[in-house]
């Protein structure tokens, strides 16, 4: 019935709280979550900001919005399939880019802490 | 055969394979993972399909279709805010969520703080957002039925009157989510929202497909016939026709457009605050897989808000606005009006009409049982775990006890909107989905967000987010003209509205931001802030997640 098989869920690790306290002081973590943050804040407001400016818009610019741009086409629907088209490409990009940038690094201290691989880093 | 004869029998093979899965799955549902999280065992593309089932409710399915129809462009709003909605869930909280937590949306609350405080207020916000999305639910779906069985006023159907009927849907409906919920636990309620999603994503790609080759397939005609029928001409295509309308009081028009933002950024802020959807998190193995389902996810329900288009402005072209108002003012009936017209159009005469419209209504029942079974087992969900095992027993109670709590609170849950959306069902309330969107940016998405970014974050913060962001979106709420003083309130015949707009989000959502930053500066806790080490450790990298 599953497809997926476990990753990261093969069963609970026995992680002391102090290995965490060590991990989060560590370079290799410190790595992690400047990049992780890096990505998300900035693309959250971007993509916050876009969609304010659509409904901004929608609420203030209503001629420019009725513009027609082809036949019955006018700005506003354009803009809204913006939106969805943004929307599309956010979520694969930001799949992409953790699957080359963020997996690894977070696959590495995971390895070291649950102690099972010989993962270098 | 008639296009009830035919409703019926679609309604009933549904509710017995539905039931037959609910049976299946409840024989695999052992321990309280399988319970709570349907044994963690679903692929990525399976979960993305039930957040989907889970999410698409009546509201956006006939909703939006009859705002689009009736209103135009404005509906288009609601598709956009509610898909965007899913890059907050994708980018900060899905795969941190599904590192940190376990059942519930309070797990990750209370990972670091002091379980009671935290787990009593994560209780109670998400009771409360899930009854009002559940009772917005369960009077909609009454209305839905009498109307697609056609019974009206004077009418009978199997010797019930409309108010009958209304009564025994609303019962019907509650009976199924709990036997799904209390049986089949998050595998039941997993697979009838997954086979939810193929329906309504089946029926209305038909109904865009039929649409569109009316028009051979060009977007500018079915927009200018849609413009032309509604009798609105180009202000149809444009917004302001039902959101931030301009009018002569420069006051009143200031209000309105307020409110517009203010509806705007509860949909984009409330998604990813809603607990049945969070906790959606938790059934598949990994944070990967989770990234998986919101990717899955975001291209379902992307792709049926893009069909919402069509079918909105297909009713309002070939059904036309005066023939949709003529049975439902609201216009929840475009769709399915509009699946009898395309029916007629391309099947051939009554008959057509009949299979197709018996069709849609089939599918707009699915639509609202997989999402009242996701609503209850949120709340059973958190009032088990959260307020059961870990308020009251403070964590000393055996994992089978903790289950049987569950599906007793199930129950009870279910009995209770039963009874509540009986007597709520001649009030409109329809604003509730709002409401429910409003007290999830406003209370839980603050604090899940300071929870995972903020080290700094406190108990006394956590509890003053969920309170100050549930009380101030409730209280707004409750003086606004949707509940007072207006023709289309809840109480139409009485006034003690003062706060203008419909939608508190504008106010609510930065007072919950705000009474967690207060909070926190206003107390100290020295052992949530040391364990952040572990949370933050543990959310970026799943080591030790379970």
């Amino acid at each position: 019935m599953s497809i997926d098989t476990p990753e990261t869920s093969g069963g609970p690790h026995v992680i002391s709280e102090a290995s965490y306290a060590e991990v989060a002081r560590s370079e290799e973590f410190g790595r992690l979550r400047k990049t992780f943050r890096g990505f998300v804040f900035p693309v959250t407001i971007a993509f916050f900001l876009w969609y304010a400016l659509y409904v901004f818009l929608s609420a203030y610019a209503r001629d420019f919005m009725g513009t027609k741009i082809v036949g019955n086409i006018n700005v506003g629907l354009v803009f809204g399939l913006l939106q969805f088209v943004s929307t599309f490409v956010i979520a694969w990009w930001y799949a992409h880019w953790a699957g080359r940038k963020l997996d690894p690094l977070a696959d590495d201290i995971r390895h070291k802490m649950e102690g099972d691989s010989e993962v270098t880093s | 055969m008639s296009a009830r004869e035919i409703t019926i029998v679609l309604f009933v093979i549904l509710v017995i394979v539905t039931l037959g899965i609910t049976v299946w799955a409840g024989r695999q549902t052992k321990s309280a993972v399988d319970f709570y999280a349907g044994g963690r065992s679903f692929s990525g593309f399976q979960n993305g399909m039930a957040i989907s089932g889970d999410y698409m409710s009546a509201a956006s399915f006939l909703g939006i279709a009859g705002i689009i129809a009736l209103s135009g462009y404005d509906g288009f709003l609601y598709s956009i805010g509610f898909l965007v909605a899913w890059l907050v869930a994708l980018l900060l909280i899905a795969e941190l969520m599904r590192n940190s937590g376990k059942y519930t949306m309070a797990d990750v609350l209370a990972f670091r703080m002091r379980q009671r405080p935290v787990r009593t207020a994560a209780a109670v916000s998400t009771i409360t957002v899930s009854i009002f999305y559940l009772l917005a639910q369960m009077v909609g779906a009454g209305a839905l039925v009498a109307l697609l069985l056609g019974i009206k006023p004077g009418q009978t159907f199997l010797g019930m009157d409309a108010d009958t009927a209304k009564v025994a849907t609303i019962i019907l409906v509650g009976a199924l989510m709990i036997i799904y919920v209390t049986v089949g636990g998050m595998k039941g309620t997993t697979y009838v929202q997954i086979i939810k999603a193929i329906l309504l994503m089946s029926g209305a790609a038909l109904m865009t497909i039929l649409v569109l080759a009316a028009y051979k397939f060009n977007l500018s005609d079915l927009l200018g016939d849609a413009a032309k029928q509604s009798g609105k001409g180009d202000a149809f295509l444009k917004p302001g026709l039902r959101y931030g309308v301009e009018s002569a009081d420069a006051m009143k028009t200031f209000y309105s457009k307020m409110d517009l933002l203010s509806l705007g950024i509860a949909l984009v802020l409330g998604t990813a605050g809603l607990p049945h959807i969070l906790i959606r998190f938790y059934t598949v193995p990994s944070a990967r897989a989770a990234r998986k389902s919101v990717l899955w996810a975001i291209g379902i329900i992307g792709t049926f808000y893009l069909m919402t288009l069509a079918l909105g402005f297909g009713a309002a072209a070939l059904v036309g606005g005066k023939a949709i108002t003529a049975q439902d003012k609201a216009g929840n009936i475009a769709a399915p009006l509009l699946a009898e017209n395309l029916g007629e159009r391309y099947l051939g005469g009554e008959n057509g009409g009949a299979v197709l419209l018996a069709v849609i209504a089939a599918v707009a029942f699915a639509t609202i049982l997989a999402v009242v079974a996701g609503l209850t087992l949120a709340s059973s969900s958190s009032l088990a775990h959260d307020f059961y095992a870990n308020v009251v027993k403070r964590g000393q109670v055996s994992e089978r006890q903790e289950v049987v709590v569950a599906r007793i609170s199930a129950l009870g849950i279910g009995a209770v909107s039963i009874v509540l959306a009986i007597f709520a069902q001649s009030l409109n309330v329809a604003f509730l989905v709002a409401l429910a969107f409003a007290v999830a940016a406003s209370a839980n998405l603050p604090a899940i967000l300071y929870s995972l970014f903020w080290k700094r974050f406190t108990t006394s913060g956590a509890v003053a987010a969920i309170y100050g962001g549930l009380i101030s979106a409730v209280v707004l709420v409750f003086f606004s003209p949707v509940v007072s003083g207006s023709p289309t309130a809840m109480f139409p015949d009485s006034d003690w509205h003062w706060f203008p707009l419909s939608n508190p989000g504008i106010i609510s959502i930065p007072i919950g931001f705000l009474c967690g930053y207060v909070g926190t500066l206003l107390s100290k806790d020295p052992a949530a802030e040391e364990k952040y080490a572990e949370l933050e450790v543990r959310s970026l990298t799943g080591a030790g997640a379970q």
